[in-house]
This record gives C-alpha cells, sequence and structure tokens, in this order.
C-alpha cells in the first residue's frame, strides 16, 4: 500500500493505496465521491474525466498513487465553486443531458474549453468534446449548451 | 477490466531511477504519463511487476534552444507541444502535429518520450522526429548517447533503446525547412488510418532534400526514400508530385489491418502526398 496526502475538492484527504487502484475507483469507492463516472476504464469514453493540479486528465489512466501533493477537482467540487453554473443551465435549458452518464465529463471537459477564453466556432466546440462519448448521441444539444454559454459569456463565434 | 496486481515507486532523481531499474530487474516497467501504458494494462496486454514513476525528475523536463538545436525533455506534454512559444517558433511540425494526438483530457498528461519510447508505427510524433531528423537522447547509468530519429524506430513497437537505458529528451536541428504533417482518421483523435510528415527546401521553387515520412502504413515510420529522389531538384508542380506519387510504389508495403488491404493505404498515402506538396505552394505554409 502506497501513502498518498491530496486536496480533493478543496479538502485535504490521506489515504493508503493499491498501487492497482485508479483515481476513478478512488474517488468512488474510497472517498465516496460518485460524480466520476467509470465508463470503458481505457481512457477512450471520456466519462471519467476530471481536473488534476488545473488541467483536465483521464480519471482512468491515473494512479491514486502516483497523486501525493495532487490537487483534484471532480465534477461535485467544480459545481459547488459555482464556476460553471451558467453551463449547467444550459445543460438543463438545452436538453443536453439524456441519460447523464456523459454529463459529469463533458461538463468537466466544456469548463476547460470555456476557461481557455476564445471564441471557438461550432466544430471547434465539437473537436474539443471529440474525446467524450455520449451513447445517447445527444450531441447537437451538448455543443448547443456550449455554444449558448460561449456566447452569453462574450465570445462571438 | 481493472488493472493487474504490481508495485509502485517513484524516482526523483536519475541517480535514484538507475538504482531502482537495478534493484527491480526485469519486473520494472517505467511511466511517465501512462496515456497508453495503464490503457494497456487494463486489457492485461503486459503485467509489470513494479511501475517505476518518472514524472518527478526535473533533469526529464524543459523546452531550451541553443541557437542549433530546440531541446524538449521526455516528459513535455503533447499539450506543452501544442502552445509552448518556442516550438511553435522553431518546430512548427510539432505545434501542428499535438492536436492530432487523441483528446485534450489525454494531451494533458501523456508525454513526448513516452510516445517514442512506445514507438506506434501510427502515431505522429515519432514520424514527426524522422522527418526533422530529429536526435533523440537516450541515457543510462552507463551514460548518454545520441541515436538519429531514423535509427531509433527498429521494429513494430521496438526501439534501439536498450534495457534499463530511457529517453531524457531529444534535439531538433533549427534548419528552418519548410514542414507539414497530414493524416486520415476515422474519427478525430484515433491513430492515424495512413498520415504523411514532411520537411523539405524550397529554394526558388526547387525541392531540395525532401523528408517524406509516412505513418500507419508499416512496423516503423517509413521514409520514402524513392518519392524523396523523384522530388529532389524539381520544382513543386503537379508533375513532380504525380512522380513522388507513383515513386512510393517502392517506398511503401503496406501491411493488411483493421483498416482494409495495403492497396487502400497506398491509395490514401498517394492523397496524403498531394495534400502535403499542393500546401507547400500556399503562401500561408510556415517554417520548420
Amino acid at each position: 500500500m502506497i501513502p498518498i496526502t491530496l486536496t480533493v475538492n478543496g479538502e485535504k484527504v490521506t489515504r493508503h493505496v493499491e498501487p492497482r487502484r485508479h483515481l476513478i475507483d478512488f474517488l468512488r469507492l474510497d472517498l465516496g465521491l460518485t460524480g466520476s463516472h467509470a465508463g470503458c476504464e481505457h481512457g477512450v469514453c471520456g466519462a471519467c474525466t476530471l481536473r488534476v493540479n488545473g488541467k483536465i486528465m483521464r480519471g482512468c489512466l491515473i494512479l491514486a498513487a502516483s497523486l501525493d501533493g495532487a490537487e483534484v477537482v471532480t465534477i461535485e467540487g467544480l459545481s459547488e465553486s459555482g464556476e460553471v453554473a451558467d453551463l449547467q443551465a444550459a445543460f438543463v435549458a438545452r436538453n443536453a443531458a439524456q441519460c447523464g452518464f456523459c454529463t459529469p465529463g463533458m461538463v468537466m471537459t466544456a469548463a476547460e474549453l470555456l476557461a481557455e477564453g476564445g471564441s471557438p466556432t461550432r466544430g471547434e466546440i465539437r473537436e474539443y468534446l471529440s474525446g467524450n462519448y455520449c451513447r445517447c448521441t445527444g450531441y447537437q444539444a451538448i455543443v448547443d449548451a456550449v455554444e449558448d454559454t460561449l456566447r452569453s459569456r462574450g465570445a462571438t463565434p | 477490466m481493472k488493472w493487474p496486481s504490481m508495485g509502485y515507486a517513484r524516482a526523483k532523481s536519475l541517480a535514484e531511477l538507475w538504482s531502482a531499474l537495478e534493484a527491480h530487474g526485469d519486473a520494472a516497467q517505467i511511466i511517465a504519463g501512462g496515456q497508453t501504458l495503464l490503457a494497456t494494462l487494463a486489457f492485461r496486454l503486459s503485467e509489470p511487476g513494479t511501475l517505476i514513476d518518472i514524472t518527478d525528475i526535473a533533469e526529464l523536463r524543459g523546452i531550451s534552444s541553443n541557437g542549433q538545436v530546440l531541446r524538449l525533455g521526455a516528459l513535455t506534454l503533447h499539450a506543452d507541444l501544442c502552445r509552448d512559444p518556442l516550438v511553435k517558433a522553431h518546430a512548427p511540425l510539432l505545434a501542428a502535429a499535438a492536436p492530432l494526438i487523441a483528446h485534450p483530457a489525454i494531451r494533458n498528461r501523456g508525454t513526448l518520450g513516452g510516445s517514442l519510447a512506445y514507438a506506434d508505427p501510427a502515431a505522429e510524433l515519432p514520424a514527426c522526429m524522422v522527418a526533422l531528423d530529429a536526435k533523440i537522447i537516450a541515457a543510462s547509468a552507463k551514460g548518454e548517447r545520441r541515436i538519429p530519429a531514423a535509427a531509433f524506430f527498429t521494429d513494430l513497437l521496438q526501439t534501439a533503446l536498450a534495457p534499463r537505458e530511457i529517453i531524457t529528451a531529444v534535439e531538433i536541428p533549427l534548419t528552418g525547412r519548410l514542414a507539414a504533417i497530414e493524416e486520415i482518421t476515422r474519427r478525430s483523435g484515433d491513430y492515424a488510418m495512413a498520415g504523411l510528415a514532411a520537411t523539405l527546401v524550397l529554394d526558388a521553387g526547387r525541392i531540395l532534400a525532401p523528408r517524406l515520412v509516412y505513418f500507419g502504413v508499416g512496423k516503423v515510420p517509413v521514409f520514402a526514400a524513392a518519392a524523396a529522389k523523384a522530388l529532389e531538384g524539381r520544382s513543386l508542380d503537379r508533375a513532380s508530385i504525380s512522380a513522388a506519387q507513383q515513386a512510393l510504389a517502392d517506398d511503401l508495403d503496406p501491411p493488411h489491418d483493421l483498416h482494409g488491404p495495403p492497396e487502400m493505404k497506398r491509395h490514401l498515402a498517394r492523397v496524403l502526398t498531394e495534400r502535403v506538396l499542393l500546401g507547400f505552394l500556399n503562401p500561408k505554409v510556415q517554417a520548420a
């Protein structure tokens, strides 16, 4: 077991983890934070997308054991911070969540696109979200929601 | 599938890495960003005894230029290649290639050294290194050596690295050559069905020392010597491009893979050749 101390959604956490534990199982099973979803568990679907040290990453492709000293923000922390309250409202308004399984990862990824500033086109939004799969195939509404949020924040696509 | 049971250790310096590799012997597997390795563990394609994490080793970081070469540390992230000003200025080929790799969340953790060491023949960065005539700097407890990229990729997923030797950095000569990359994928972010990274000099419209390197069409990045010969010294136009496309028949021997038969790959390579070379006639092309 490897001892780690890290910050999760602003709170300091100390645990012992097995090397085979990935970050998503650590969050869901050890800390009870079930907002980050385990989908394909090999880096393809994007349902496990979260922030590590300020940048989005695949939680299923990160060893929990490697995160000593890291800062992790999950969808729970991002929601609580209010940073993407407008994006989340746009997801509701546009009916961009169907079954909802991909939604946390979609919001985490879109949050990074929003944080980068700039005025991405619809095509560029699609490209940015292309590593996040929605198996309800509700992409149109998801891109609409992101586009609405960009516009309301002053981007001029 | 969940990852197999394994050990984990962190090396904080190259000196610590050499002792860790010595201590764990053949059971040791180096991990950097892990964006390929950890996916292969989920498929149980390998079951390493102990992962040795090198991401804390400061000697493996950094992007710098000394006027002759651009040096990129092995831990340079794909995301760094997308936006670093030195990369943009001195190796725009890499700035153009990096956004083609996977997706933002992967590019924020995957590393240059990891991609080169894994040596996937359909990956962008190995082909770019050959096209740029880069040197791979390899180090072990015994010291350091420089390996030309063209000699580094030896076979499918195989490199010239010796056991217990790692990539510490790459050096890219600052030549000001023109460069471009194009690829064809089924979906954005996938490995290429076929791709082409190319560099050349255009001297008053004449092509000099072209390096056309195809990926996704063989066991390693393929330097197209016959196509280069067909272009050398000629003016860049439809006729010379067509000659290069024909010469590719001697350069490429693509395997049948899940994307389709060899002839489809040859066709894609010819299409890419035209796209890349015509692109050099566009005044907006950037220098390598």
